[in-house]
C-alpha cells in the first residue's frame, strides 16, 4: 500500500468543491474571472461606441440587455466592467495582503519599539476614513485606475498588518515556537515555516471576503465620478449613468447592480467557506 | 558517580529575573553534573528554577532574564559564551528538548511529517530519506503504521501519541543530551508509565543522557540514575537516587518524601504537605533558604547560608546538620 502525500492547496481545494456555499462562490469567481479574461472577445459590440441611434433602448435580440444614453450596449459594458473590477480588486488586495503581512510579522515578532511604531503608523492610516482620504487624494492626483488602486490599496493595509501582528503575537508565546527554537531553528525560518501557515488561513479568509469591499468601494467611487475615468465601463459607472434615468430605463441599474451584488455575495460565501477549511481542525471528516 | 565523564556540567550558576519589584534571583549558585550515557533527575516544587535551569542550558530563556554568573559547560564547550549561531547549531542535534504539555508541542496546522521533515533540513538527505527516517522514528517511539500517521495533523493524535511523537522529533538527530521537562505531568498515569519505559528503553539504545524535570518523585525513582533536589532555586541534595532516597540527608528532601501519598503507610483523610512557602525570592534572607519550614532547624540557619557537605560516593547536601559537631 502506498500514500501520497496531499498537497495542502489540492486538500484546500477538494473540501471547498464539496461545500455547496464554497462550490457556488467558486464557480461564479470563476464566471466573473473568465469574464474579465476573455472580454476582449466575448463582448458583443465594442463597450465605449456610441450609437446614438440606438440609445437608451430596451432589452432585445440585438442588445440582450439594452443600451445607454449614448447607445453603448450595456451587456459588453458589465462583462468589461468585471475586467475593471478585478484590475482593481487583486492588486489592492494582493498590495495590502503582502504589505501588511510583512509589517503585521516584523511588528508582532521584532522588538517593542518597532511594535510601537508600526502600530501608530497603522493607525494613522487606518483613521482616515478611506472615502475621504480618496476624494482628497483624487482632488490632488485627478482621477484614474491608478489612483483608485493606490488610494484603496493604502488603506486597506491596517486591516492586515493588525491581523497577521495579533496572529504573530498570540503565536509566538505558544509552547510549539518554544519547541521549534529548541529544535534549532531560526528566526527567518519559524517566521517562514511555521507563523505563515498559521497566519496565511486566517489571511487568506480576510481577503476573499475584502474583495467586495474593495469591488464595492471602487464602484462607490466611480459613481462619485472618483474612480475610473468616463469611457471606461466600471459597474459603479454604469450606476452612476444609470441612476437619473431610473423612471424610464430601469435596466441600466438592474445591469449594473446585479453583477456587482452577486460578485460581491458570492466572494463572501467563498470567503466563509474558506474560513472552515484553512484551519484543519474546523474541516469536516472525510 | 564521579567516575562516568561528565557530558554536561553545570557549576555556580545564578540568574536573575527583572521584575517590577526588583531583581528575582530565580537561580543561586547551583551545580551538579549529567554525566554521559545517564539519567539525572531534577526535582522540586513549582516556582524553585526548574524550567529557568533547562531555559539556561539550551540559552532560550525570557528577555528579562540575565545570568549573573556561572558556567555551563556541554562535551566541554562552554554554552554560556557561545555565539547565538553556534547554539542554534546545537539545539536540535546535541541537545534536544521535550515539552511538558504535548498539545501544545506541534505546529497545529502543519501535518506530522511535514514536521518531521522540516526539522531534518540541515541533514542534507533526499527528500524522500527524510521522510523514511520520520517514519522510522514513529516505529521507534511505537507508533503503529507510521507511513500513514505522517500525513495527519497533530490534533487528530491523543495527548500519549503526541508526547511520542515529540519524543521521536527531539531523538531525530541522536542527541547527546535530551531534556525532558515534565513530559508525564499533562498525561494520565498508564501513560506515564507507558512513556517512562519508552525514553529509558530508547536512552539505552541512543546511548544518550537525559535530564529529566519531575515533581513526580516515583517516576524520578523509577527512571533516574541520579537526582538533584531543588528548592526555590537553589541544589539542596543530589546523589545517586538510591542514597538520596533511602538515606537523604537534607531535611527539605525527607519532608517532601514524607508527602509522596505512596509512602502514608496510615489511613488518613489528609494528604501530608510542608508547611509555609517559597520566600520571596526577590529579597533573598540571608540564612538557609528553607530555614522557616525546616522541621530541623538550629540556631545558625537563620543568620548563615550552609555550605555544600559531601556524604561520599556524590552524594551532598547543602545544610547546617551536616557540618557536624
Amino acid at each position: 500500500m502506498t500514500y501520497k502525500t496531499r498537497s495542502e492547496l489540492r486538500v484546500i481545494l477538494s473540501h471547498l468543491l464539496r461545500d455547496p456555499l464554497g462550490l457556488a462562490g467558486l464557480a461564479i469567481v470563476a464566471v466573473v474571472a473568465f469574464g474579465a479574461l476573455t472580454a476582449d472577445w466575448i463582448t458583443p459590440y465594442d463597450p465605449i461606441a456610441l450609437n446614438i441611434m440606438d440609445r437608451l433602448q430596451g432589452p432585445s435580440a440585438a442588445h440582450w440587455i439594452g443600451t445607454d444614453q449614448l447607445g453603448r450596449d450595456t451587456m459588453s459594458r458589465v462583462i468589461m466592467g468585471g475586467r475593471v473590477a478585478l484590475e482593481v480588486a487583486l492588486p489592492t488586495i494582493g498590495g495590502a495582503l503582502l504589505i501588511g503581512l510583512v509589517l503585521g510579522m516584523i511588528a508582532g515578532f521584532g522588538p517593542r519599539w518597532l511594535d510601537n511604531l508600526i502600530v501608530l503608523l497603522l493607525d494613522t492610516v487606518r483613521s482616515f476614513p478611506t472615502v475621504m482620504f480618496a476624494l482628497a487624494v483624487v482632488a490632488l492626483v485627478g482621477p484614474s485606475l491608478q489612483t483608485v488602486i493606490v488610494v484603496i490599496m493604502v488603506t486597506s493595509i491596517p486591516t492586515y498588518g493588525r491581523v497577521v501582528r495579533t496572529q504573530t503575537l498570540a503565536l509566538k508565546s505558544n509552547e510549539f515556537i518554544l519547541a521549534e527554537r529548541s529544535m534549532g531553528a531560526s528566526t527567518p525560518r519559524i517566521l517562514a515555516v511555521h507563523m505563515l501557515p498559521n497566519v496565511m488561513g486566517p489571511l487568506a479568509v480576510l481577503a476573499s471576503m475584502d474583495i467586495p469591499t474593495v469591488i464595492a468601494l471602487e464602484a462607490g467611487l466611480s459613481f462619485l465620478g472618483m474612480g475610473v475615468k468616463p469611457p471606461t465601463p466600471s459597474w459603479g459607472a454604469i450606476l452612476n449613468d444609470g441612476y437619473t434615468l431610473v423612471r424610464n430605463t430601469p435596466w441600466l441599474v438592474i445591469a449594473g447592480g446585479i453583477p456587482l451584488i452577486v460578485t460581491t455575495l458570492e466572494f463572501t460565501f467563498l470567503g466563509e467557506s474558506l474560513r472552515d477549511v484553512v484551519d484543519p481542525k474546523l474541516r469536516k471528516q472525510r | 558517580m564521579s567516575t562516568r565523564e561528565a557530558l554536561l556540567e553545570i557549576r555556580d550558576l545564578s540568574v536573575d529575573y527583572a521584575t517590577a519589584q526588583g531583581a528575582l534571583r530565580a537561580l543561586r549558585e547551583v551545580s551538579f553534573t549529567v554525566p554521559k550515557e545517564r539519567i539525572v533527575g531534577i526535582v522540586g516544587e513549582s516556582g524553585c528554577g526548574k524550567s529557568t535551569l533547562i531555559a539556561a542550558i539550551i540559552r532560550l530563556l525570557a528577555p528579562n532574564a540575565a545570568i549573573r554568573s556561572g558556567t555551563i559547560l556541554f562535551q566541554g564547550e562552554d554554552l554560556l559564551g557561545n555565539t547565538e549561531k553556534r547554539m542554534r547549531e546545537l539545539r536540535g542535534t546535541a541537545i534536544s528538548m521535550v515539552f511538558q504539555d504535548p498539545m501544545q508541542a506541534h505546529n497545529p496546522v502543519l501535518t506530522v511529517g511535514r514536521q518531521m521533515v522540516d526539522i531534518q533540513y540541515r541533514t542534507g538527505i533526499s527528500g524522500a530519506a527524510k521522510r523514511r527516517r520520520a517514519a522510522a522514528m514513529l516505529a521507534e517511539v511505537g507508533i503503529p503504521d507510521p507511513e500513514r500517521h505522517l500525513d495527519q495533523y497533530p490534533h487528530e493524535f491523543s495527548g500519549g501519541m503526541r508526547q511520542r511523537i515529540a519524543i521521536a522529533m527531539a531523538l531525530m538527530a541522536r542527541p547527546g543530551l535530551l531534556i525532558a521537562d515534565e513530559p508525564t505531568t499533562a498525561l494520565d498515569a498508564t501513560l506515564e508509565v507507558q512513556i517512562i519505559h519508552k525514553l529509558k528503553a530508547l536512552q539505552t539504545e541512543y546511548d544518550c543522557s537525559i535530564l529529566f524535570i519531575s515533581h513526580n518523585l516515583g517516576v524520578i525513582a523509577k527512571l533516574c540514575d541520579e537526582v538533584v533536589v531543588m528548592y526555590a532555586g537553589e541544589v539542596v541534595e543530589r546523589g545517586s537516587v538510591r542514597s538520596v532516597f533511602h538515606q537523604s540527608i537534607h531535611p527539605y528532601t525527607r519532608s517532601l518524601l514524607d508527602c509522596d501519598p505512596g509512602r502514608i503507610k496510615e489511613r488518613t483523610g489528609k494528604l501530608p504537605t510542608i508547611p509555609g512557602e517559597i520566600p520571596n525570592l526577590v529579597s533573598v534572607p540571608p540564612g538557609c533558604i528553607f530555614v522557616e519550614r525546616c522541621p530541623d532547624r538550629i540556631a545558625c540557619c537563620q543568620c548563615e547560608r550552609p555550605g555544600w557537605h559531601e556524604a561520599g560516593d556524590g552524594h551532598g547536601g547543602a545544610c547546617h546538620l551536616l557540618e557536624g559537631p
